[in-house]
């Protein structure tokens, strides 16, 4: 292995207080991301993976707390770093796409204004500079006409192009990480293709590793080279992203994995019922002992009910959480 | 061949927006010149992005909009001259968020029941009955109809919403993303359970949805749909196989395909994004997006014209493929 990965995730535990006890929202979340690497955080909602990145960029808030575990940053903890440390990094180092562009952008402020003071906080940079360089920013995410753009405010601008500036804005000190969190779930699907292709573009080009969350796995296995699947507050799988289709090892993941519908699937094999996973997601509050997957998985014995699954390690620097993976 | 169970003949829903004092009125072509069968006991699948009329579509065949232009053939007899309620016996419809289309102040029983009520079923045993019947039939036990909304999961919920729209055992039941707004581990449950129920009861769907994978799984046809208007429809095969209009390729080619199993190539994405309903492009409406856009697309509007038996594209260059 070659230097520090850029950013590493050990044993982080993410509390969430329910007013009358804490209960764990997420724990034993381990990952690493290598330099200009994609990596891809599955699961679906209430798993845990919006919180676990909204503690990689320090804006967990109550009720919310990290209650464990380290996070670092270029071989540096940075779980406590005090608010002015994080400002320095978030934005600058460690910048941010959100689900809805137009709950995340200022409503009230020119989305030149709202690149320019990237410029301005992070670089140093005067407004007149900075505003110019807003300019090439919206250009080089191929917004049109970005000269005259930069005037608009958020409402006058359609939901893929408000997606295009809080890249631009997401972009625009050059941070090593991006954390896209369900950037295209808002927007139709060919939308959705032209943002997932610019992003993954432009981070190339520049170097940017990204963690990419969403709930389709589909949409994940595409962008990113390392796939980590979450359940119920853990990483019951990681892979790369090839092997989580080919050969997912976790009872989830297959069964994820098989109850979609793929282009393609019914001309090969005709109509068939599609695998089902039995019964619902459970709450933070009603996590079962053991394997948390156990009252769904079909592969369920007595040790599943009451002794959680150690990490097993897999080829590619892989890991499943099952007592009966494979 | 038998007479359709829903026939559109140019239909068109248009809306006047804005004001005579501020800037003027403008007409908005929601729906605009839609024409489309559906048969008994088939399942239609209609795809579009945001904005292109489809939910308007699925309103209108409700008689929940009076249409501007065309007809409305339900069951063999004009919408118009239908009574609602007869109308409501006929078609049904299965909403995107089971969380908002419930009433929260109703149990089970009752959403299920006043649908049976106000259609003159009133032998309390029966409703009773009709009420535990259906309740089995979507996978819930007897006990869950004293229930409230809010005690179910998102699944469970649509299997409610599947329910209140099945009670009245109709002809046809439009499904507007009926599992979009579900978790991904429970949407199997959902379209495995809406095709059995299709296959018991003899229904015929409109399935709504922008997920194409649902779509091509669910579909015996297919229309898509852009502005207002069909621009292409056929069978499901020839639709995922050898789609003809330029948009059906760019829908296809921008859903994640890790293994590459689609028919169509990458490099038929889209540029851009749908232009309003309000000022649509002239010519092709999808020439700003188009691949192949040559000089015919901007002053010619295609029509839509068949390419085999039942498919049919809108397109100036239907006979290019791939």
């Amino acid at each position: 292995m070659t230097g520090a990965p850029l950013i590493e995730v050990e044993d982080l535990k993410l509390d969430l207080d329910d007013g009358s006890r804490r209960v764990a929202a997420a724990e034993g979340v381990s990952f690493r991301i290598d330099r200009g690497e994609t990596f891809g955080l599955v699961g679906e909602s209430g798993c845990g993976k919006s919180i676990t990145a909204l503690a990689l960029i320090g804006l967990l808030r109550p009720p919310l707390s990290i209650g464990g575990g380290v996070i670092r940053f270029e071989g540096q903890a940075i779980q406590h770093l005090s608010a002015a440390r994080q400002r320095e990094l978030r934005g600058n180092r460690i910048a941010m796409i959100f689900q809805e562009p137009m709950t995340a952008l200022n409503p009230v402020s020119p989305v030149g204004r709202q690149i320019a003071e990237m410029f301005v906080l992070h670089k140093g940079k005067s407004w007149r500079e900075a505003n110019r360089l807003a300019v090439e920013a919206l250009a080089s995410v191929r917004v049109p006409a970005p000269e005259r753009r930069v005037h608009d405010y958020p409402h006058q601008l359609s939901g893929g192009m408000r997606q295009r500036v809080m890249i631009a804005i997401a972009l625009a000190c050059g941070p090593d990480l991006l954390i896209a969190d369900e950037p295209t779930t808002a927007l139709d699907v060919t939308v959705q293709a032209e943002i997932i292709d610019l992003m993954a573009e432009l981070c190339a080009a520049k170097g940017t590793a990204i963690l990419m969350i969403s709930h389709d796995l589909g949409l994940v296995a595409n962008m990113c080279k390392r796939v980590a699947v979450m359940y119920a507050g853990r990483i019951v799988e990681a892979q790369p992203a090839e092997a989580i289709f080919a050969k997912p090892q976790h009872p989830y993941t297959q069964g994820l994995v098989d109850s979609l519908p793929r282009l393609g699937e019914r001309a090969r094999r005709g109509q068939q019922r599609l695998r089902e996973i039995a019964g619902v997601v459970p709450s933070i509050q009603s996590y079962p002992p053991g394997c948390r997957f156990n009252p769904r998985c079909p592969r369920a014995t007595d040790i599943c009910l009451s002794v959680p699954p150690e990490i097993a390690a897999l080829p590619a620097d892989g890991l499943v959480r099952c007592h009966h993976h494979g | 061949m038998a007479e359709p169970l829903l026939s559109l003949d140019d239909l068109a829903v248009h809306f006047k927006v804005g004001s005579a004092l501020a800037g003027g009125v403008h007409t908005l072509k929601a729906v605009d010149g839609v024409t489309l069968d559906v048969k008994a006991g088939e399942c239609l699948g209609l795809v579009g992005e945001s904005g292109c009329g489809k939910s308007t579509l699925a309103l209108a065949i409700m008689a929940l909009i009076a249409p501007t232009r065309g007809h409305i053939v339900l069951d063999g007899r004009d919408l118009q001259q239908r009574q609602r309620l007869e109308t409501a016996r006929t078609v049904q419809m299965v909403f995107q968020d089971p969380y908002a289309s419930l009433n929260p102040r109703q149990t089970v029983r009752r959403t299920l029941a006043d649908p049976l009520r106000i259609h003159g079923v009133s032998d309390k045993a029966e409703v009773e009955a009709r009420v535990a019947d259906m309740l089995a039939r979507v996978g819930l036990r007897p006990e869950h109809a004293d229930r409230y909304p809010h005690e179910f999961s998102g699944g469970q919920r649509q299997r409610i919403g599947i329910a209140r729209a099945l009670i009245l055992k109709p002809k046809l039941v439009i499904c507007d993303e009926p599992v979009s707004a579900l978790d991904v581990s429970i949407r199997a449950q959902i379209i495995n359970l809406l095709l059995e129920l299709k296959d018991e009861m003899g229904l015929a769907y409109i399935m709504i949805s922008h997920d194409l994978g649902v779509v091509e799984h669910v579909s015996d046809r297919v229309a898509v749909m852009y502005l207002g208007r069909i621009v292409e429809q056929g069978h499901w095969q020839e639709i995922f196989e050898d789609p003809r209009h330029p948009y059906t390729r760019a829908l296809i080619a921008a859903i994640p395909d890790p293994f590459h199993r689609a028919a169509v190539s990458a490099r038929a994405k889209a540029k851009g994004e749908i232009a309003s309903a309000l000022n649509p492009p002239p010519g092709c409406h999808f020439h700003p997006r188009c691949p192949l856009k040559a000089d015919i697309c901007v002053s010619q509007d295609p029509p839509l014209e068949a390419i085999a038996a039942g498919h049919r594209a809108a397109c100036h260059f239907r006979d290019r493929t791939g």
